[in-house]
C-alpha cells in the first residue's frame, strides 16, 4: 500500500512540475538583464521599468480590464438565470433546446464562435445599421456570450447540491417566490456566483481569437497586442507582464480563498 | 415529462434564452447561408443568397461550390484529419497524465484535496498566451532545454524542438490538462472505497481491481474528459500558430487564414460549417454526459 502511495506521490510531483515549470521559467526570466533568453546575465528590474513606460501594452490592459469587468457582470447576470432555469424549473418545453445552447459554448471552438458572431454582427450592420463600428461593444457581447455558459454551470451545480427544505419551508409560511429567492436563494449560491463572475472575467481577459474576430480598429485588447508582439519574437517585457499577472491572480485566488472560507462558515456549509 | 412555467418563471427565462437565441443560435444560421454565397469583391466580401432577379423576382442563388471545394481539395481534406488526430492524441496524452494525478489528489488526505486541486487549476487563471510563449522560451534553439543539452555535453547544436509536433503536442496538452484533471477528479472522489475493499477482499490484485471497479466506474470522468480536451483542440489556432511547424496546417489555422488573410469569407464560413458538422456527434454525447452527471 505504501509502494502505491510512494508512487502516486511520484505521479503528482511529476504532474505539477510539468504545470509549473514554465511558469517559474517566465518569472526567472523577467529577471534577467539580457535581452536574450539565451543566458542568464544578472538580475535586473529593468524590464518592468520598460514595461510600466510601454503605454501600448498598459492601455491595452486598461481596455481589456473594463471589457472583462462589464462581460463577467453580464455574463453573471444571464448566467444566474439560466443556471437558475435549468436547475428549478423541471422539464419544461424547450429544456433540451436551452440546455444544448447554454452548455455548447462549453467546448465550441473559438474560431466557430468568433466568426459566427462577427457575421452576425456584420448582418445586422446591414440591416438595422448597429453595430455602426465594431469594437469595445461588440467584443464585450461576444464574451458574455461564451461566459454565460460558464456561470450558468457553476450556479446549476451549486443549486442542484443545495438543500431546499429552507426554501420550501419560507414558501410554506407564505413567502412570495421572488422574496425566498432573494432572501434565502441568492445568500446560499453567493459563492458560486463570485467564483463564476472571477471565471468570466479571466476567460474574457484571456480571449484573442473570439476579440480578434469581433473587435474593430481602435480597440486591440491585450492579448491581441501580447499576440502580434509575439509573432515578431519574444520579448523580455512580455516575461515582466506575465510575472506581474501571476502574482496578481495568485494573490486574488488567495484573497477568495480566505473569503471562501469565511462566507462558508458563515452559512455553515 | 414537460410542464407549464409560470409568469415569472417564464420572465427568468426569458432573458438568458433571448441572449443565446440571438447570439449563439442565430450566428449559425447565418454562418450557413454566407457559406452557400459565393464571394464578391466589396464590404462585406459576399454576394447575397437573396437576390432580385432584372424582372423583378426574389430568386435563392446557392452556391455550393465552396463545399465542393472543402471536399475535394486534399488541402482542406488534410486539414480536416490532421486537427482531428492532432485533438485525438492530445486527449489521449491529457487522459495519460491527468488521470493518475485526479486519481492521487482523491486519494490524497481531505484536507489537502482543496490546495492540490487548487494547483492544478491555477496555471489556467493565468493567461494563456504567455504560457504558450514560456513554451517558446522552453523549446527554441536558444532555449532552455537546448542550453541545457548543450552545456551537458548531450548534443553538439541545438536540436529543433519548437515548430515541431512535439512542441504542438506539449503546447495542447500543457494548456488542456486542467480540463481533464478536473472531471476525472469530481468522479473518482465520489467513488465508494469500499468498494475497492470488498474486491481485495475478494481476493482481487490492486491492478485487477483498478481495472474491474475504478476504471469502469469513472468513465463518465474519462468521457467528460476527454470531450473537453478534444472538442476545442480541434480548432485550436493560437498553439499550432505559434509553437506547430509550417506543417501543422490544423483547421483552425486555415480558418484563421481564409478569414484574415485571403479575406474570403464564404469559405472560411463553409470550413466552420463543416468542422461544425464534425463535432456535432461529440458534443452531442458530451451534453448527454454532463446532462446526467448534472441530474
Amino acid at each position: 500500500m505504501s509502494r502505491g502511495m510512494g508512487r502516486l506521490a511520484l505521479f503528482l510531483g511529476v504532474g505539477y512540475a510539468f504545470l509549473y515549470i514554465p511558469i517559474a521559467l517566465l518569472v526567472v526570466l523577467s529577471f534577467n538583464d539580457s535581452r536574450l533568453i539565451t543566458a542568464w546575465s544578472g538580475l535586473s528590474f529593468r524590464w518592468y521599468v520598460a514595461l510600466w513606460n510601454n503605454e501600448r501594452l498598459i492601455e491595452a490592459a486598461l481596455l481589456s480590464v473594463r471589457i472583462a469587468a462589464v462581460a463577467a457582470t453580464g455574463a453573471t447576470a444571464i448566467g444566474m438565470a439560466a443556471g437558475f432555469a435549468l436547475a428549478r424549473f423541471g422539464a419544461f418545453r424547450g429544456r433540451g433546446l436551452f440546455g444544448a445552447m447554454v452548455a455548447a459554448p462549453l467546448v465550441m471552438p473559438e474560431v466557430i464562435t468568433g466568426l459566427s458572431l462577427l457575421l452576425l454582427f456584420v448582418a445586422l450592420a446591414e440591416s438595422i445599421g448597429w453595430p455602426g463600428e465594431r469594437g469595445v461593444s461588440t467584443v464585450t457581447i461576444a464574451h458574455i456570450t461564451f461566459a454565460t455558459a460558464y456561470v450558468a454551470v457553476v450556479v446549476q451545480s451549486r443549486l442542484t447540491d443545495f438543500d431546499r427544505s429552507l426554501e420550501e419551508a419560507a414558501l410554506d409560511l407564505g413567502a412570495r417566490p421572488w422574496k425566498v429567492f432573494l432572501l434565502i436563494t441568492l445568500p446560499l449560491i453567493a459563492p458560486a456566483l463570485a467564483s463564476g463572475w472571477l471565471l468570466a472575467f479571466t476567460l474574457s481577459l484571456d480571449d484573442l481569437v473570439i476579440a480578434s474576430f469581433t473587435s474593430g480598429p481602435g480597440a486591440s485588447t491585450l492579448p491581441m497586442v501580447i499576440f502580434s508582439a509575439l509573432r515578431l519574437g519574444l520579448t523580455p517585457e512580455l516575461f515582466a507582464l506575465a510575472t506581474v499577472i501571476i502574482v496578481v491572480v495568485s494573490a486574488g485566488l488567495l484573497v477568495a480563498l480566505k473569503l471562501g472560507r469565511v462566507a462558508s462558515a458563515r452559512v455553515g456549509g | 415529462m414537460t410542464r407549464r412555467l409560470s409568469a415569472g418563471q417564464r420572465l427568468v427565462l426569458a432573458l438568458p434564452f433571448l441572449w443565446l437565441s440571438l447570439f449563439f443560435l442565430a450566428p449559425f444560421l447565418i454562418v450557413a447561408k454566407i457559406a452557400l454565397s459565393e464571394g464578391a469583391l466589396g464590404i462585406p466580401p459576399y454576394a447575397p443568397v437573396l437576390r432580385w432577379t432584372d424582372e423583378g423576382l426574389l430568386t435563392i442563388v446557392l452556391n455550393l461550390g465552396n463545399l465542393a471545394t472543402l471536399v475535394s481539395d486534399p488541402f482542406y481534406l488534410d486539414a480536416y484529419l490532421r486537427s482531428l488526430r492532432v485533438a485525438a492524441i492530445s486527449g489521449v496524452l491529457c487522459l495519460v497524465i491527468g488521470y493518475p494525478m485526479a486519481y492521487a489528489i482523491a486519494r490524497a488526505p481531505q484536507h489537502r484535496r482543496n490546495l492540490l486541486l487548487m494547483l492544478v487549476v491555477l496555471p489556467f487563471w493565468t493567461s494563456f498566451l504567455l504560457r504558450v510563449m514560456a513554451w517558446i522560451g522552453l523549446l527554441a534553439d536558444n532555449g532552455v532545454v537546448n542550453n541545457l543539452l548543450l552545456a551537458a555535453g548531450v548534443v553538439s547544436q541545438p536540436i529543433p524542438l519548437l515548430y515541431t509536433d512535439f512542441a504542438l503536442y506539449a503546447g495542447i496538452v500543457y494548456c488542456y490538462l486542467p480540463f481533464m484533471v478536473l472531471p476525472l477528479y469530481a468522479t473518482l472522489s465520489k467513488l465508494d472505497p469500499v468498494l475497492l475493499e470488498a474486491a481485495a477482499d475478494l481476493g482481487a490484485r490492486p491492478w485487477h481491481a483498478f481495472l474491474t471497479v475504478t476504471l469502469p466506474l469513472s468513465l463518465p470522468g474519462i468521457i467528460a474528459g476527454f470531450m473537453l480536451v478534444f472538442i476545442p483542440a480541434v480548432g485550436e489556432f493560437v498553439i499550432p500558430e505559434l509553437l506547430g511547424g509550417p506543417g501543422a496546417q490544423l483547421i483552425g489555422r486555415v480558418l484563421w487564414m481564409e478569414f484574415f488573410i485571403n479575406r474570403d469569407w464564404p469559405m472560411a464560413a463553409a470550413l466552420a460549417i463543416v468542422l461544425l458538422l464534425l463535432l456535432v456527434i461529440p458534443i452531442a454525447w458530451f451534453q448527454h454526459v454532463q446532462g446526467r452527471a448534472s441530474r
